[in-house]
């Protein structure tokens, strides 16, 4: 217990780094801005008041706590016991509004007008727009154009909630090139904008303020599962991995127990499983990337893990053997998804029907016995998606 | 080999993308020619998180066309005997951290740049370039607060670089007042003991003038790498290096330009 706790960073170490990863790779003009960023973060994480507000719209506003629902019929034909933490319940559909919420308060303490997001699967671009109009921000969201084409009802919701949404052309016209351009942007607009980033990647602050905004979910989930099973705490806790965020916010509430952690990537975007040490959108961190240390195209039928990055906590929780990360196919994801669809009534989003696919694939085998205990975080809703699965 | 650059006059650093085309190399040696007292050459990389729209499309044309690193490298020791001033190579952590210096030190570079290294990073390759004989050019932005623009002058070889706007590359159609500004606070900083070079905007001979009589000297890249998109000769381009030296040395007639 006590070696897996002392693995686990609560707070990065100096510069921001979990273990050799992390850190600030931004060019010089942005430095005043992220050490500006981590002063308002520490100062309102330690506030009373802060965390006040926050639990109010989270609560108030965005449906917190969400449910934990025993998936019932599923876990009686896999011979398990399988919870599912209902992030898919959160107002917008997703986990990002954790995040949102957080870093929109955050921005109106700095006194910052607009928000500035990028955006794959366009839960994120949704969710800062969302916050941005509750909180009378100006949003302005970057997204790939092939995301633009594969997630165009996000788009449509964006823009009905008044953001503006900026079409990405560079690159594989997505959400790597997407957050390129919006930390572009954000050099040149540093003085009324604040860089919402929408997972735990990023320069030093961001991984690891995101995780900590993030980590509602974890908190509430043991909570949750401690008063359902007798052991208190599960065997298992599975979520799916993008740039990592809902992982990472699930993860830090079972830090400190004997869980065992897996985060599942995508086949074709698998930074942990795939990656090398790279430093990309700010931090070091594993990378996928060619012999030639250019950064890969990643391939995923979820837009969101369509990501050759990943958050550099997973990267020092993977190589500390503290979490396990591995991958599921596109084919496994389409059956996983239509199979909890069928079997408990919930329609997930395809990234989140990742996490479902590892548990289809290892129950019954030794990676996950009969009788276990899982808890897994149902990232998002599907909704989204249904163009694309039609 | 480290940089060293000619007293008395302003400097001009021309860039080049680096396997922009298969003649690239011929881009240096005209830029040479028109009287550049050291050239830049961009390494292309996937994710350009400083550049703007024209260098993006540089990197993406050259590394579309097969560019790689090592091979940009060979060319530019082929090209070696030929090049009698310094070659400045800017490129991203990523890339340097995957080559190496090592690779960049047998291919006679003498200067290096990388914009997303800012001073808490950089201590690591700050020694491995200082034992390769290479200056590492440390960056300086408007935002920079002045004890900032202390150490990054303490810190940086060679020269220091002034990113003269809070922005991407790319062509402007004025010198900001912030240039002048960063560019006086940076002379102050640097005390004479390295030059100030400013650029990110820097597009005409005019414009050159103002920001080189503001630091040391210029460095260009978007003007000259839009001329090159464009289908300009290295021929052509020598060309307007000259015209960038001539504003350069007397300022005065070009200033209205
Ligand atoms: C529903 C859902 N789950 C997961 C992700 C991946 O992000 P992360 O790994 O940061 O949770 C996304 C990203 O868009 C998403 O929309």
């Amino acid at each position: 217990m006590t070696v897996i706790a002392t693995r686990y960073l609560r707070e990065p170490a100096v510069g921001g780094r979990f273990g050799e990863f992390g850190g600030r790779f931004v060019p010089e003009a942005l430095i005043p801005a992220c050490a500006a960023v981590e002063e308002a973060f520490r100062d309102a994480w330690a506030d009373a008041g802060f965390r006040h507000q926050l639990d109010m719209f989270r609560t108030r506003y965005a449906g917190r706590p969400t449910a934990l629902t025993p998936a019932w019929n599923l876990s009686a034909e896999l011979g398990i016991t399988l919870l599912l933490k209902r992030e898919d319940l959160a107002h917008t559909g997703s986990h990002k509004i954790n995040n949102v919420l957080g870093q929109a308060l955050l921005a109106q303490r700095m006194g910052k007008t607009r928000l500035i997001a990028e955006t794959g699967a366009g839960q994120h671009g949704v969710a800062t727009a969302t916050a941005a109009a509750l909180f009378g921000l100006r949003a302005t969201v970057y997204m790939g154009e092939r995301d633009i084409d594969r997630q165009a009802l996000n788009v449509a919701r964006m823009q009905l909630l008044g953001a503006e949404v900026v079409p990405v052309t560079a690159g594989s016209r997505t959400l790597k090139d997407a957050t390129n351009e919006a930390m572009r942007q954000w050099v040149a607009a540093v003085d009324d904008s604040h860089f919402c980033l929408g997972s735990v990647a990023g320069p030093h602050p961001y991984p690891w303020m995101i995780r900590e905004f993030q980590s509602v979910i974890g908190d509430e989930a043991r909570r949750q599962v401690a008063a359902e099973l007798p052991t208190g705490v599960p065997d298992v806790v599975v979520a799916c991995v993008g740039g990592g965020s809902n992982a990472a916010g699930t993860f830090a509430g079972f830090a400190d127990t004997t869980a065992r952690l897996i985060g599942v990537e995508a086949a074709g975007g698998a930074a942990m499983t795939d990656g090398t040490p790279g430093v990309v959108h700010g931090s070091r961190s594993l990378v996928l990337q060619n012999a030639d240390g250019q950064v890969a195209e990643a391939h995923s039928i979820a837009a969101g893990l369509d990501y050759p990055g990943v958050g550099p906590e997973h990267a020092h929780l993977g190589r500390s053997g503290r979490a396990t990360y591995v991958t599921v196919s596109d084919d496994e994801v389409l059956a996983a998804l239509h199979r909890l669809a069928r079997a408990e009534g919930i329609i997930c989003a395809l990234e989140s029907a990742h996490a479902v696919a590892w548990v289809l694939r290892a129950a019954g085998t030794d990676e996950l016995p009969r009788g276990s205990t899982v808890l897994l975080t149902l990232s998002g809703r599907g909704d989204k998606d249904l163009g694309q699965l039609r | 080999m480290t940089m060293r650059f000619p007293e008395g006059r302003r400097l001009l650093v021309p860039y080049v993308t680096g396997g922009l085309t298969t003649d690239w190399t011929d881009y240096l040696l005209a830029y040479q020619d028109a009287g550049a007292d050291a050239v830049e050459v961009g390494l292309p990389f996937s994710d350009p998180m400083l550049d703007g729209t024209t260098i993006q499309q540089a990197a993406d044309r050259a590394l579309t066309r097969g560019a790689t690193t090592d091979a940009i490298l060979a060319d530019l020791t082929a090209v070696g005997d030929r090049l009698s001033i310094p070659v400045v190579v800017m490129t991203y952590a990523n890339l340097v951290l995957h080559t190496g210096v090592a690779k960049l030190q047998e291919a006679g570079v003498a200067g290096l740049i990388v914009p997303d290294l800012p001073l808490e990073e950089s201590g690591p390759l700050e020694q491995e370039t200082a034992a390769a004989g290479i200056d590492l050019v440390l960056l300086a932005a408007p935002s920079t607060p002045d004890d900032r623009l202390q150490l990054i002058c303490r810190r940086s070889r060679g020269f220091v670089y002034a990113v003269s706007v809070m922005g991407v590359t790319g062509e402007r159609a004025t010198v900001a007042p912030e240039t002048t500004v960063l560019a006086h606070r940076l002379k102050n900083a640097a005390k004479g003991r390295l030059p100030v070079l400013i650029g990110f905007g820097v597009s005409t001979p005019g414009q050159a003038a103002v920001a080189g009589r503001a630091g040391d000297g210029v460095v260009v890249a978007s003007a000259l790498m839009r001329r090159v998109l464009d289908g300009a000769t290295p021929a052509d381009l020598s060309h307007d290096v000259a015209a960038l030296r001539a504003a350069l040395d007397d300022p005065i007639e070009h200033r209205a330009a």
